[in-house]
């Protein structure tokens, strides 16, 4: 199925009987994810669309509060030392400066613990926030001015003048390697997995390949730069934000100042592009801090400069990838080893590159693991898809370059490879259809016009070439999900939940979700999210949110059910049901077994002299996560032109074959796998920061000199999907924030080594790498 | 931003005027000098505003006379600009983005300053910004820098796409100050960096463009500019070649190149140009004149790959219009 063509629709509409309790062996699925009478599955455009359009969905830095003064930061040059000098006189007698903070006069701040160790931390750092003269990375702020206007600020803030006493730092990747090579985790285990003895395999294997791969560090660079405005009110800490953790958000913010997570209230109700940088960073706290020792509301909005220096991207890569086969194609060995760069105090993951090596493909034996190198830098963080957009470079060029090796098909040799259960963990797929993915992408983009041999296809000064690879992201559902609907004497319902809309239409989809379940216009559902203090701990990261909200919502549905049948009482056409007996449908109950026996909302309400029901609930634990093996997989196709003379790539097709489960809005998951692969081709093609490794200071904090993907570099992109239930998810739903840009890398590399023969094992792919 | 005087000049001897002999900066559409007075590059105490400056296209003597003040993107889509210099309306849309060409002056774009990153940074060490500080470009990031006439005190490269175009077609730039009226050719009016990298011209102190006047020159009207850069568009160039060829019975009877993103200037390829003068137009014949005009090029660590490409795209520029000649 694609977004253009919609699977037509039974004109009478179904009821919908209550979800599974949960999620784990032995239940059904939720019969959302058969549902075809509604709107699931079309193509719904944003509710938030019309406010967007109209400039009145309010953003952080449009917040405003009375007697509010405007931030600016000054920042390090040096990566690590102490300030020996801080001359912030010229600062202070500038116009409209209300107060210029720095490590002498800033308020006491706890730092914040490491992510998964405590509570709900969600700092991308350990490190204090300016409370002594040390410096930890180049860029850290070392002064906040606050003004009455944003060019007062940013002018004070220039006449900052800083002396340090440097120390020895480690700021190129060799030098951190030649240090040391550390274990790392995810989630609390190592990334480390060893079957069988892989290296003895692959010494004996007749085919192989063993190769190196590099990708490059990457910054976030989301259309709304980090921003927050705040007021203290007594003890009491009123946030707007630009957040994709609203609650744990305030929680640390609480921990950082000595307040409870309900002294502190987060509201984010719009974000302008999270892609996993909108996390807590140490602008928020300084902002706080700031306004706290100014009396004064704050609005901190980085500059797209600021962004680079304090808010972490995407860390380097090293990978070495193995593959040892036997004539036919079968792995006998996989092995996917290497080192990423990370800062010394990151309370987030390292770049896990081999999460999704260990599940595609049916290897006797595997070797995965990847070590850090510590470097004095600012930390890395999540980014768009972490470890799988760049673990799918290394793995699926190497891919393609064993087919090449083998004289065979590269996609050929993925289905001789085709595992039946999760090869690493052992546990059953709960739904994969990545082959099904790969033979109506193929066809639909044309595959068989791909010539086995490279170099030899031009047009004029360009040649020409097509590659591929798999796509692969995990299924995520986090404990936290938990949500409350309100239904209205009028029949309406309102749904609360401590979600995020980044701009990917998650607001849409909870309603689209929400109607059907509860029998309802579209138009019928409001969804109230973005606010810590609403219900729920819900990370907007790992494409999960769509499964940890449907999860909750399917619980308070549960819950709702029972009450609402309570509520009926003897004298309804549903008395004596149980809640497992009814479903939803044209804004009422009725018996599944027997539609006659129908109630509609307005009515049991009115009959009870109810104004509203409220019910509350959270999501199951995760217990599918538990049993099955879950992943969204794809197949990406791209044809690319390389110009002889130059050596300029340029993309001339994509097309992305999804299998992500039931799909619930076609016009959202285009343009978020569209989007993901288009963030894809700025990672094959252009996207890498400049770190000068002589003094870690980062050479390119703008978007002239940054390069992402413009207009002319996006081709005309394709996106299909299967469309096929996960019988173990809420809604038989997957995520599809993420997976976009999985895959890309090594499509674009395999196209053009299909195009020139050359292959270019470090991304990004520049001309200068071709000529 | 430091707080500035602005004062919008009425012609072009109340804007030398103001001026006061460079103690204000001339201020053309700001999309360079804003930018670099926003990150502190720049510090200008004093604007004066030339926009109100002739923008006129006219004719002159067969060539044309475009004033100071023209907008990039009136130039590029004049009529006679794109018939009888093609190369140089494709210079123009080649560079920056529509609503900047919207905004820039053809006197800004001519002395725009380098992009060096290094330049840009105030936490860096750059002879251009604060002469004498050293230059730390010279071992870090220099992919974009350059190859031709750079020293031992700076390898920055100017950054314009049009001037590169203005330079193969023998463009003068009319100039104005206290003391009078003068022309200079465009190819002298950037300097190389020496050991004074702080100037980027031989302007004087307050120096005003007024004008830049295109000659007469008949085989501009089959010029070409190629532009070589990291994406489609929205990028410096990393190399690019504006040229003209004019080829009689197999014989270069006439030809002008200009190289752009190697030097610290517009680079005129006067080496090569005598080379193919008079001499067969033949790829190979076009390749060895490339070569020779790189035959000085030095790399740094990031950008020996530019040496190749110039000379690939000179090669390829020059063939392609030798092959359209009637
Ligand atoms: C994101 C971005 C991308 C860009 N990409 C490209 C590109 O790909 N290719 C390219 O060629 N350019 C590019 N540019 C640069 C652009 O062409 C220049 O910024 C523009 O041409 C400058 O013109 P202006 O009128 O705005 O100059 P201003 O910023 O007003 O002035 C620039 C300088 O010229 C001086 N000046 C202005 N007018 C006169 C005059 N009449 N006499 C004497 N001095 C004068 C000013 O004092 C100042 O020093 C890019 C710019 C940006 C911001």
């Amino acid at each position: 199925m694609s977004e253009n063509h919609d699977a037509a629709r039974p004109a009478v509409k179904t009821a919908v009987g209550p979800a599974p309790d949960d999620w784990g062996p032995g239940r059904a699925p939720d019969p959302l994810s058969r549902h075809r009478s509604g709107t699931i599955g079309t193509r719904v455009s944003r509710v938030d669309g019309p406010l967007k359009v109209r400039g009145a969905a309010t953003f952080a830095a449009e917040f405003r509060f009375d007697g509010m003064v405007y931030a600016a930061l000054a920042f390090s040059t040096v990566p690590k030392g102490r300030i020996t000098e801080l001359d912030t006189a010229a600062a202070e007698g500038a116009p409209g400066v209300v107060l210029v903070m720095t490590y002498r006069n800033a308020p006491k701040i706890t730092p914040l613990p490491e992510w998964y160790t405590e509570g709900k931390a969600v700092a991308g750092d350990t490190l204090p926030v300016m409370q002594d003269d040390r410096i930890h990375w180049n860029g850290q702020p070392i002064a906040v001015v606050l003004a009455d206007t944003q060019e007062q600020a940013d002018h004070a803030a220039s006449l900052i003048r800083a002396g340090y006493e440097p120390e020895p730092a480690v700021t190129s990747f060799e030098q951190a390697k030649a240090a040391g090579r550390h274990p790392t985790f995810h989630y609390g285990r190592p990334l480390k997995t060893e079957i069988s003895d892989a290296e003895a395999a692959l010494a004996a294997a007749p085919v192989k390949v063993d190769e190196i791969y590099r990708t490059p560090f990457q910054n976030h660079n989301a259309i709304e730069p980090h921003a927050v405005t705040l007021a203290w009110d007594g003890d009491e800490l009123v946030v707007h934000d630009a957040s994709q953790a609203v609650v744990h958000t305030a929680w640390s913010l609480g921990y950082a100042f000595g307040l409870r997570q309900d002294q502190v209230h987060v509201s984010s109700p719009y974000v302008g592009g999270g892609f996993g940088g909108k996390s807590l960073w140490s602008h928020h706290i300084l902002a706080a801090a700031a306004a706290k020792l100014a009396g004064r509301p704050v609005r901190a909005a980085l500059t797209r400069e600021g962004v680079y220096r304090v808010v972490g991207g995407r860390t380097k890569t090293e990978q070495r990838v193995a593959i040892g086969a036997r004539p036919d194609g079968g792995f006998d060995a996989l092995v996917h080893t290497g080192v990423v760069a990370m800062g010394r105090h990151n309370t987030m993951p390292p770049e896990p590159f081999i999460t999704s090596t260990g599940s595609l493909y049916a290897a006797r034996s595997f070797t995965l693991e990847v070590e850090a190198a510590h470097m004095d830098m600012l930390a890395n963080t999540f980014m768009r898809a972490p470890g799988e957009a760049v673990g799918s470079f290394g793995l699926e060029c190497a891919i393609d370059e064993l087919a090449d090796r083998l004289g065979m098909d590269p996609i050929e040799l993925r289905v001789r490879n085709e595992p039946e259960r999760n090869p690493t963990s052992g546990l059953p797929f709960s739904s994969r259809h990545l082959l099904e993915a790969y033979r109506v992408g193929a066809e639909r983009f044309g595959w068989t016009e791909r010539s086995p041999r490279p170099g030899t296809r031009s047009e004029g000064e360009w040649r020409v070439g097509m590659g591929v690879a798999t796509a692969s992201h995990p299924y995520i559902r986090l404990p936290g999900g938990e949500a409350r609907i309100t239904l209205t004497a009028d029949g309406r319902v309102i749904i609360d939940v401590a979600a995020h809309e980044m701009g990917m239409g998650t607001e849409t989809t909870t309603a689209i979700v929400a109607a059907e379940r509860l029998g309802l216009d579209l138009d019928q559902v409001t969804v109230r999210q973005g606010d810590s203090r609403l219900p729920g701990l819900i990370m907007a990261g790992g494409a999960q949110q769509t499964a940890v909200i449907g999860g909750a919502v399917s619980a308070a549905h549960r819950a709702l059910l029972a009450v609402l049948i309570e509520l009926a009482g003897h004298d309804s056409p549903l008395a004596g049901l149980r809640p497992e007996e009814v479903g939803c449908v044209n804004g009422g109950l009725h018996k599944l077994e027997d539609p006659s026996r129908f109630e509609s909302y307005t009515d049991i309400l009115a009959r009870a002299g109810r104004g509203e029901v409220s019910v509350e609930a959270s999501g199951p634990p995760p217990l599918e996560l538990t049993h099955w093996s879950m992943r969204s997989y794809g197949a990406m196709f791209c044809e690319a032109r390389v110009n002889a003379v130059t050596g300029e790539t340029r993309i001339s097709r994509f097309l992305g074959s999804f299998d992500c489960g039931r799909i619930m809005n076609a016009k959202t998951a285009a343009s978020q796998f569209r989007g993901g692969i288009i963030m894809g081709l700025g990672l094959a093609l252009m996207e890498e920061t400049h770190l000068d490794e002589r003094h870690g200071r980062i050479m390119n904090p703008n978007l002239a000199e940054y390069h992402v993907p413009v207009h002319m570099d996006v081709p005309e992109i394709e996106v299909m999907w299967t469309d096929i239930p996960d019988p173990h998810s809420p809604m038989g739903a997957h995520g599809v924030g993420e997976i976009g840009i999985t895959g890309v890398g090594a499509a674009v590399a395999n196209a053009v080594y299909n195009a020139t023969g050359r292959r270019v094992r470090d991304l990004p792919i520049t001309l200068d790498k071709l000529l | 931003m430091r707080p500035f005087t602005y004062a919008r000049a009425a012609d072009a001897a109340d804007a030398v005027r103001l001026a006061d002999g460079g103690r204000a900066r001339y201020l053309g559409g700001g999309t360079n000098l804003v930018d670099l007075a926003r990150e502190t590059v720049e510090r200008p105490e004093a604007l004066v505003d030339v926009t109100g400056l002739s923008t006129a296209i006219e004719e002159i003597g067969g060539g044309l006379l475009i004033g100071a003040a023209a907008r990039n993107a009136a130039v590029a889509e004049h009529r006679a600009v794109r018939t009888r210099y093609p190369a140089l309306a494709r210079a123009i849309v080649a560079g920056a983005s529509a609503q900047i060409r919207n905004m820039a002056t053809v006197g800004g774009n001519i002395l725009q300053r380098t992009r060096c990153a290094y330049f840009y940074d105030d936490g860096s060490r750059c002879n251009k910004r604060r002469p004498e500080q050293g230059c730390d470009a010279i071992e870090g990031f220099n992919r974009g820098h350059a190859v031709l006439g750079a020293s031992a005190a700076c390898v920055a490269t100017h950054p314009s796409d049009m001037c590169v175009a203005l330079a193969a077609f023998d463009a003068t730039v009319h100039l104005r100050n206290a003391d009078g009226e003068r022309t200079l050719p465009i190819t002298d009016l950037h300097r190389l960096p020496g050991n004074r990298p702080d100037l980027d011209t031989v302007l004087e102190p307050g120096e005003l463009i007024t004008a830049v006047e295109l000659p007469a020159l008949a085989l501009a009207a089959s010029s070409a500019y190629r532009k070589v850069r990291d994406r489609a568009s929205y990028a410096f160039a990393l190399v690019s070649v504006a040229a003209a060829i004019e080829v009689t019975d197999g014989i270069v009877s006439d030809v002008r190149i200009a190289l752009g993103g190697v030097a610290h200037k517009p680079w005129r390829a006067w080496t090569a140009e005598a080379a193919l003068r008079g001499g067969p137009a033949t790829a190979e014949r076009f390749r060895r004149a490339a070569e020779e005009e790189l035959a000085s090029a030095v790399a740094l660590r990031h950008n020996a790959f530019k040496i190749e490409l110039a000379e690939r795209t000179i090669t390829t520029v020059l063939t392609d219009l030798a092959g359209e000649q009637p």
